[in-house]
């Protein structure tokens, strides 16, 4: 069932378009928002608020890599593995990751403090290696320290 | 006369609000035009100035609104929508736009729905522009506050509600069909094309489809008309300034607004400062990962549209990727196949195999495990990928790079073949193929 303020959510939203499904990815980011992640009862709850079947909203939520169809930790690190990051070695903030906090793609810590995922070019490859955590921007992230210093922000 | 319309007033961490904006000058496009020029002079003014696409097709801008069909009889509604998804590796210019002066491209859909009479716009923004959507949901709000959107706008009847619709990731958002199509909440994948989308595009209904940088260059067309325009790039065909960037291996990694045709050397050097320290000059990718690579004999090249075509590459969206001498081609050439791969929507079979066939290929090259007749299989991709063959430009896209790579630098592919090939009937003689097969 969505919440009363989920559902609230999503009617201003719906003022932008002529049709109901064009709110689709837009659903999909409010009920995100508001439980972590898109779980099938999510993909249900949605389906039925835009009149679609659950099966469609399902292959819209797994087309976008911003869209989480499995648990994710309490914060999101997206990293760029874009071809200007690789140059500059967004390598080592993966096994930054990996000898830190022992996650590798797609893995949550087990306090379930982050989440690992790789993202296409964040648009910041003047601040390359870059990483997007709960849609912040850091950069360049060049050595340990930098890195440790932008992951401490976040508990 | 501004040298640098576009940049003038972005101020990246304190963008002009509305007042502040007006203070210089801002929005009298609109005043200009709208309910005083009729839209097809303001067609008309921005095909006489020679701007053309800068999201990397690089279509005449004033062409492609002129297929939008107009009079009592046409379609309604009709769509604007500005293609803020900028994903092409390598590519950061419209965020600077959208962080720096949200007004500017506002102003500039304004003036592009009024030319083509469009009476809803959709700004489509990748997710991970939280700053720049945050700066447009509030120019919005204020031009709207102001009478610059919404109904009746200046009193000449006609409206224009301009929404800010923010997408979820995947690079393919950014071909415009598909874009479309995750417009109306559908997966989205490529469209068939004909109809193009000023004919028939979102629900339907005719729709243009502009870049931001393209968008925000119309208010200064307006302004200052287009002879000026062109006068911006006195050695171009074609008019007005360009957004050029550079990242990699160089000293200064930026964006810097220069006149279109700037040589590849000048902005490397001057702007970029050249490369960092100790390194050398090896290849670059002119406009972003789905272009040729240019190398040294390049370098004094114009980055300009028809220019960068001769050399064997495209402009794409002029923001250029710098390799030094020590990074491996074939490494850079992997990274780019396996971000084309992750983003194949899977619509089409070569596409959807093929990259991912030709990946596993690369990676075996990258990590020196390289076999006999990998050279020639990834080049036969490079045909069974090509335009004709795909959907989309997505793997045509892809394989531009990788052309290039084995054009300049097959020795670093041979390089990485360390084991014989593989066995089966393509790499046998063919007598011993025939045999095999009984």
């Amino acid at each position: 069932m969505l919440s009363d303020e989920e559902r609230k959510e999503l009617d201003h939203e719906a003022e932008h378009y002529d049709y109901k499904q064009a709110l689709c990815i837009e659903a999909l980011k409010i009920v995100q928002n508001h439980r972590g992640w898109v779980s099938d009862d999510a993909i249900k709850d949605i389906a039925e608020y835009l009149g679609m079947d659950p099966t469609e909203v399902d292959s819209v939520a797994t087309f976008y890599n911003l869209i989480y169809r499995q648990p994710v930790g309490r914060n999101k690190v997206h990293v760029c593995d874009s071809v200007s990051c690789h140059i500059l070695g967004y390598e080592k903030i993966i096994d930054h990751f990996r000898e830190r906090y022992g996650i590798g793609w797609g893995e949550t810590t087990e306090d379930d403090r982050f989440t690992l995922i790789p993202n296409q070019c964040l648009g910041a490859c003047d601040r390359a290696p870059c990483i997007l955590v709960n849609y912040e921007l850091h950069g360049p992230l060049d050595a340990p320290e930098k890195i440790e210093d932008a992951l401490n922000r976040y508990a | 006369m501004p040298e640098t319309p576009l940049l003038q007033h972005v101020r990246v961490g304190d963008p002009y609000d509305l007042k502040g904006y007006e203070g210089v000058g801002g929005y009298q496009s609109v005043r200009k035009i709208v309910g005083r020029m009729s839209p097809a002079d303001v067609v008309e003014a921005v095909k006489d100035s020679g701007l053309r696409g800068r999201g990397g097709a690089g279509f005449g801008t004033g062409m492609k609104w002129s297929f939008v069909p107009q009079g009592e009889d046409s379609p309604s509604p009709k769509y604007l929508v500005c293609n803020a998804d900028e994903m092409e590796p390598g590519t950061f210019k419209d965020r600077m736009l959208m962080e720096g002066h949200p007004h500017q491209l506002v102003e500039g859909m304004i003036c592009a729905a009024y030319a083509i009479q469009a009476s809803v716009g959709y700004i489509f923004l990748r997710a991970e522009y939280r700053p720049s959507e945050l700066l447009l949901l509030k120019a919005i709000a204020e031009a709207k506050e102001a009478g610059l959107l919404g109904e009746n706008i200046l009193g000449s009847g006609w409206d224009f509600e301009l929404h800010l619709h923010t997408s979820a990731g995947r690079y393919i958002c950014g071909e415009e069909t598909a874009l479309l199509n995750a417009l109306e909440g559908r997966r989205a994948t490529p469209r068939a094309k004909p109809p193009f989308p000023p004919a028939a595009g979102l629900w339907g209904k005719p729709t243009i489809i502009n870049n931001v940088e393209t968008l925000c260059n119309v208010p200064h067309i307006i302004n200052h008309g287009s002879e000026w325009f062109k006068n911006l790039a006195p050695d171009s065909p074609n008019g007005g300034t360009k957004l050029y960037g550079a990242s990699g291996k160089v000293k200064r990694p930026g964006i810097w607004e220069l006149p279109l045709g700037t040589t590849i050397r000048e902005i490397l050097e001057e702007h970029a400062g050249g490369m960092q320290d100790g390194l050398r000059f090896k290849a670059l990718l002119p406009g972003g990962a789905s272009t040729d690579f240019l190398v040294e004999q390049h370098l004094d090249t114009p980055m300009d549209y028809e220019t960068i075509a001769k050399a064997g590459s495209r402009l794409g969206t002029g923001t250029m990727i710098v390799v030094d001498d020590r990074t491996s081609i074939v490494s850079v050439v992997h990274n780019l196949i396996d971000f084309f791969s992750r983003e194949s929507c899977g619509w089409c079979t070569p596409c959807r195999d093929g990259l991912p066939f030709t990946e596993q290929v690369l990676r075996a090259l990258k990590e020196e495990r390289g076999r006999g007749g990998d050279i020639d299989t990834l080049r036969q991709h490079t045909k069974y990928l090509w335009l004709g063959c795909t959907f989309c430009a997505l793997a045509p896209g892809a394989m531009e790079p990788l052309m290039s790579a084995l054009k300049y630098f097959e020795d670093e592919f041979q390089a990485a073949i360390r084991e014989a090939p593989r066995p089966g009937p393509a790499n046998q003689e063919p007598a011993a193929a025939a045999a095999a097969h009984g």
